[in-house]
């Protein structure tokens, strides 16, 4: 399958699309942000150099979640009070998409879902707000005010300039995950759960000087 | 990127504290968030290249890790590098207690953490599952994950005191979170709230001197003081909290082997002879008895002596001799009967038979030697006043012999009650530390909580 290309409007360097919906994506040379209006881009910002990396996963990275390979294509970066993470944007073999976080090696891999019940509003969560989605009860475990840092890659919406980033952390009682996304009204809902590094069975990762994986 | 584009993150830099100039070495490839100079206690940003300064305190006090920064080991089937330290503490009733937490970081795996108190270390592990909150039958908290019941320990205000090297979050001396322990040794549960956040881990126990080997640490690991909340009762102890289990295991080898033999035993009757006994009689008295063959290489033999007596004792002098090596064995066997009345009450006193086992008597051909014997009939006494004394010998060739067994069974017994209370110290000395003072079982707590006397 042919993977549809672009020029960037900035550069001039080749874009390539690994994934067909992708909205926004960045440029490989130029570090302009490059966002999709059918089949031109216009530049919206540029990258300002990313934070030291502190995860082993890079775009390029493939694995296996749930017998079905992804490889991964884009990202976000936040930080917080206690340090920075991934959102790392997974395009799966069967086409879906979704979100490998990484937040100082502890891995949840999640998907945008659609609420079947109402999502607390920013001004009504705390921590021990107690929520049910899909039959799953979860419990709002932290709340964090996260700086965005920067993107890469490709994603599947415009996301380059938001400076403050609140969102709610919320955990279950057998591994279950699900992160509320008050960035946008009405507010987003991820929901997956937390993976062990090993079964995702990533290759092509970042090495570490002075260690083996 | 193509995948498989290979990008190595190379050591970070050695950076100098902003401080006071010292050499600064991360040693999280970023992963850390803070990072305290060794040498000043200064706390900087890690993740910011200029380690801005986020803490300046004045030290209260300066500990020394046992395992230094930077030192890699493997445990749990990784290779971990310690990259922080800190001291904490919790305030009981004015008295602080200190442990110690070391960060030990993987890139790809990220952060664990080993604890150690009173030389009593543990494997920390954070979990992301919220374990199920519950009671014990004693109306004790409880908190259940992956199937384990982890009881309630203790819940207090932990304080950082000291802190050198980099740790995933912005640590901060001073730093307080609730801390809540929940134990099933060798595993513990805790939990570390603060307002927006609440963390939980799972430590499991681990010797000193498995990590001593693991760091290839100098010397070795200095001995545990005391009972430790998650400590594995000693092997002793464990075997002591289950004397019941050892009891009927042993009980049953016992039974087994009784059951065994008493189905091998032949149970032959080598001799069965009545005689009789004429105490005015005068000659010699001892006589032998027709031989017998005793079968088998050894075994025991049962001698049974029962007789017809009436206010008198008799009394038989034995001999069992072995025909062909004149080896024998020499034993007496006695029996009575005496009845009368006395202030209108009739009473009886008998014991016309009596009977013993010879152990261990070697096969071969034997004649029994019997002389007799009773009490002397009074001088004058007519012959027709002194009964003769009816009695009969059996002899049985290997015959079960039971009581060996039982004694066995009860010996067993015997140790039962210390060792039930073996288990019962360890347990109370674990607990002792605790909010309860007594271990999550104790009938004593429910009523200290009737009272009001718990603090939870």
């Amino acid at each position: 399958m042919s993977q549809p290309t672009a020029i960037c409007p900035n550069c001039g360097a080749p874009i390539r699309f690994r994934w067909s919906s992708a909205i926004q994506t960045t440029c490989e040379y130029c570090k302009s942000i490059l966002v999709r209006h059918d089949v031109n881009l216009t530049k919206v910002g540029q990258v300002a150099d990313l934070p030291p990396d502190i995860s082993p996963i890079q775009i390029g990275t493939e694995g296996t979640y749930r017998n079905t390979a992804f490889q991964v294509i884009g990202r976000i970066i936040y930080s917080h009070d206690i340090g920075a993470w991934n959102e790392w944007h997974l395009l799966f073999s069967n086409g879906s998409n979704g979100w490998l976080s990484d937040a100082q090696a502890e891995y949840a891999v999640s998907f945008l879902s659609n609420p079947d019940s109402p999502l607390p509003g920013p001004s009504e969560v705390y921590r021990g707000f107690q929520y049910t989605q899909q039959g799953v009860g979860l419990v709002v475990t932290s709340l964090t005010e996260a700086n965005y840092e920067g993107v890469e890659g490709e994603l599947p919406f415009q996301y380059w300039d938001k400076a403050r980033c609140p969102f709610a952390d919320l955990r279950s009682q057998d591994g279950r995950f699900a992160t509320i996304d008050y960035t946008e009204n009405p507010p987003l809902l991820f929901l997956g759960e937390f993976v062990e590094f090993e079964s995702l069975q990533l290759k092509f990762l970042k090495e570490f000087e002075g260690w083996t994986a | 990127m193509n995948p498989g584009a290979r990008k190595i993150v190379p050591k970070p830099k050695a950076l100098n504290c902003p401080s006071c100039g010292s050499a600064i070495e991360l040693r999280a490839m970023g992963a850390a968030a803070a990072v305290v100079c060794s040498y000043c206690s200064v706390t900087l940003d890690a993740t910011n290249p200029q380690l801005v300064i986020l803490q300046r305190f004045e030290a209260q006090m300066t500990v020394q890790p046992m395992i230094p920064l930077g030192s890699r080991g493997k445990l749990h089937g990784a290779v971990w590098e310690v990259i922080g330290f800190q001291q904490r503490g919790i305030n009981v009733e004015g008295t602080n207690y200190f442990w110690r937490e070391y960060v030990l970081f993987n890139p790809f795996k990220g952060f664990r953490y080993l604890s150690e108190y009173d030389n009593h270390w543990s494997f920390v592990t954070p979990i992301p599952s919220l374990p199920v909150p519950g009671v014990n039958n004693y109306n004790r908290p409880t908190m259940t994950f992956d199937g384990v019941v982890y009881d309630h320990f203790q819940t207090a205000q932990a304080y950082t005191w000291f802190v050198i090297g980099e740790f995933p979050w912005q640590v901060k001396v001073g730093e307080t979170v609730t801390a809540a322990d929940y134990v099933a040794a060798p595993k513990m549960l805790s939990s570390e709230t603060t307002e927006n956040e609440v963390n939980w881990s799972r430590g499991e126990y681990i010797d000193g001197k498995e990590l001593w080997a693991a760091f290839q640490l100098p010397g070795t690991a200095p001995p545990p003081v005391g009972v430790y909340s998650i400590q594995p009762a000693p092997v002793e102890v464990q075997a002591a909290g289950r004397p019941w289990k050892l009891f009927f295991l042993f009980a049953a080898l016992l039974i087994g082997m009784m059951i065994f033999f008493s189905m091998r035993a032949l149970e032959e009757t080598v001799l069965d002879q009545t005689y009789t006994f004429q105490p005015l009689a005068t000659g010699e008295k001892s006589f032998v008895t027709p031989p017998f063959q005793l079968k088998g290489n050894s075994a025991n033999l049962r001698v049974e002596v029962t007789g017809e007596l009436e206010n008198t004792w008799a009394f038989f002098g034995m001999a069992l001799i072995n025909e062909d090596t004149g080896q024998a064995f020499d034993f007496g066997r006695q029996i009575s009967s005496y009845h009368g009345v006395d202030e209108g009450e009739s009473w009886s006193e008998e014991d016309k038979h009596d009977a013993a086992i010879l152990p261990r008597i070697p096969g071969g051909k034997y004649y029994l030697r019997i002389e007799p014997e009773t009490e002397p009939p009074p001088a004058g006494a007519s012959p027709l006043s002194v009964k003769p004394v009816k009695y009969s010998v059996r002899l049985i060739r290997d015959v079960p012999f039971y009581f060996r067994y039982f004694l066995g069974v009860f010996l067993l017994l015997l140790p039962l009650p210390f060792m039930g209370r073996k288990r019962n110290n360890f347990e109370q000395t674990r607990w002792n530390e605790s909010d309860y003072g007594v271990p999550p079982n104790s009938i004593a707590w429910q009523a200290n909580s009737s009272s009001g006397d718990d603090d939870e």
